[in-house]
């Protein structure tokens, strides 16, 4: 079991360095520009809702960004190795599979909490600043504070939601090329956030089997939208901390489940 | 061979230059390209009246979860609309996407306070300061009141705007008296609601009500607007006492004043009287009544505003 972890501890540390040498960290560096300079041009056109304006484009930055190194770094992640024929040397190695696609995911997560950690100490640091330079009659208008704690949950919210899109950017990465990878990872994260849709559309179509086609999908498919409480933080509301649970538990199970089916797939395929 | 590097290296130097001074003039080329367009063609490519996505169930369903984000950037563009159009009159369509803008603003930001305050005393603003539509602004706070029933903000800026733009105070104290009802308001609600209907028209009462929203005013914008309701009254009330002076030099010389000047030669008036916005005021000699410059930015004032 040590052995195991040891493992997929080795193939994690080794998908985050070379995420380090592809370059992958600058996109911290523009992030870290694009809040400065909105921080500064947007207070003349927003009619004093700036600080509200810095968190709801620091939250969205930080998710597509996030996004962008999930999808783009996890359809490589095997079929990058089986294009390089590295695959070969790697499994000639006392790894298992399952270690392989578990390594794999535990790097690109590891990778992924360091973006958004920085990303987020930025962030506050940036509205810090902006609540520094702002007079106290400022403030008192401000829906809440600008460095506010709660802002954390979306942030926390937004890192389970990356690891789900990690896990099938993963998935489809042990059985297609990159480019359709990307398509089905990109496409499963915009349908992710229509699954209302699909729980109500029984109400919508007389067919009582396409209703229950359509709420059998909304338990299939993931439910991104149920992640998304950047509105609501931003203008000061709580979110309980019930709902941040049972966030986690559901991205949890969900990423078990394109895992195994992964390491299922990956172990089927011939590398001969 | 070290010759020979050398010279590689002093040729490869002399490309990069080159390659840099190409670089620096295409630049340049491209900003004075763009330029000499603007200047000939600018407005073939002033797109800036265009809302191509008018719904805003589409916009919330596009924007994925990004809804917030492109709510302020709707937000913005309401902003921009409104200030552009009040300060550069672009003649027929004036303010007309200030209402679609600020509807998908909400529609994708419900919980957007300010875009349905700010959005709904812009919309009532009578023309040159906006577009005049109370109808406008009453289904904007209504849809912030669904949304949000326990915002007394929103019935009560229905109720200011009903009082100070449509100058019916049965309803004006109807919506103040809901405004007091939900949990949390101001105690002087209550009693401003009472005293809507017995004081209704009364400068008095409208500068008691104004001096409240002025001392709970945590927006500049709001501040500022009320501000200048403020000066409207101020003007009002300077208008009435011009208006008596001249009725006494009428009476007293036994002709009406040609111009100003006849009161500052009397002593009365030290020169010329200006408005509280600082233009000065006009003198109709006909009926010896003063008005306000056509210039004035407190134009146009409320009527029927008793003393």
């Amino acid at each position: 079991m040590m052995a195991s972890v040891r493992t997929v501890y080795h193939v994690a540390v080794h998908v985050f360095k070379e995420s380090v040498r592809d370059k992958v960290l600058y996109n911290l560096v523009l992030f870290a520009g694009l809040l400065m300079a909105a921080s500064v041009l947007i207070g003349q056109l927003t009619a004093g809702q700036d600080v509200k304006i810095i968190k709801d484009l620091g939250l969205a930055a930080i998710s597509v960004f996030g996004l962008f190194i999930a999808i783009f770094i996890g359809i490589g992640l095997v079929s990058k190795e089986v294009e390089k024929r590295s695959i070969y040397a790697l499994l000639a190695k006392p790894v298992q599979r399952h270690e392989f696609i578990a390594g794999k995911f535990a790097g690109l997560a590891l990778t992924l909490a360091i973006n958004i950690a920085v990303m987020a100490i930025v962030y506050f640091a940036v509205l810090a600043w902006y609540g520094a330079t702002e007079s106290e009659a400022v403030q008192r208008a401000w829906e809440a504070p600008a460095v506010d704690p709660r802002l954390l949950v979306p942030i926390v919210l937004i890192f389970l939601q990356l690891l789900v899109v990690n896990a099938i950017a993963l998935f489809f990465s042990t059985f297609t090329s990159p480019a359709m990878a990307a398509a089905g990872s990109l496409g499963l994260w915009v349908a992710g956030h229509f699954n209302a849709d699909l729980r109500a559309f029984d109400r919508v179509v007389d067919s009582a089997a396409a209703g229950i086609v359509g709420k059998g999908l909304y338990y299939v498919l993931p439910n991104f939208a149920a992640f998304d409480v950047k509105a609501v933080v931003v203008h000061g509301q709580s979110v309980p901390a019930g709902f941040v649970l049972f966030n986690a538990g559901y991205a949890a199970v969900y990423i078990a489940v394109l895992l195994i089916g992964a390491a299922i797939i990956f172990a089927r395929r011939d590398f001969k | 061979m070290g010759r020979w590097t050398g010279s590689g290296v002093r040729q490869a130097a002399g490309g990069r230059a080159v390659a840099l001074g190409a670089l620096v003039v295409l630049a340049a080329g491209t900003v004075a390209v763009q330029a000499a367009r603007d200047a000939r063609y600018g407005a073939l490519s002033d797109d800036t009246r265009l809302l191509y996505l008018r719904s805003g169930a589409v916009a919330d369903r596009l924007a994925l979860e990004y809804d917030a984000l492109a709510a302020d950037i709707y937000w913005m563009r309401a902003v921009i609309h409104y200030g552009g159009d009040r300060l550069h009159d672009p003649g027929e369509g004036r303010y007309e996407l200030l209402h679609p803008l600020l509807d998908l603003t909400t529609t994708l930001d419900p919980l957007f306070q300010i875009a349905y305050r700010f959005g709904a005393v812009f919309l009532a603003e009578p023309p040159p300061g906006g577009p005049g539509r109370l109808d406008q602004a009453e289904a904007l706070l209504m849809k912030g009141m669904a949304t949000s029933p326990d915002k007394w903000q929103y019935p009560h800026d229905l109720g200011f705007l009903y009082y100070w733009q449509a100058r019916d105070y049965e309803t004006a104290a109807a919506w103040f008296r809901r405004a007091s009802e939900v949990p949390g308001s101001p105690e002087w609600l209550g009693p401003v609601a009472a005293g809507m209907l017995a004081r209704g028209g009364d400068r008095g009462a409208a500068r008691q009500m104004l001096t409240r929203i002025l001392e709970g005013a945590d927006q500049a914008w709001l501040r500022d607007t009320a501000l200048r309701w403020m000066r409207q009254l101020d003007a009002l009330d300077q208008m009435d006492r011009l208006d008596e002076m001249l009725a006494e030099y009428h009476r007293r010389a036994g002709q009406r004043p040609a111009s100003w000047g006849d009161l500052m030669r009397a002593g009365w008036i030290p020169g010329v009287p200006v408005d509280p916005a600082g233009y000065p005021y006009e003198l109709n000699v006909t009926w010896s009544t003063t008005r306000l410059s056509p210039d004035s930015t407190l134009n146009p004032l409320p009527e029927e505003m008793a003393r």
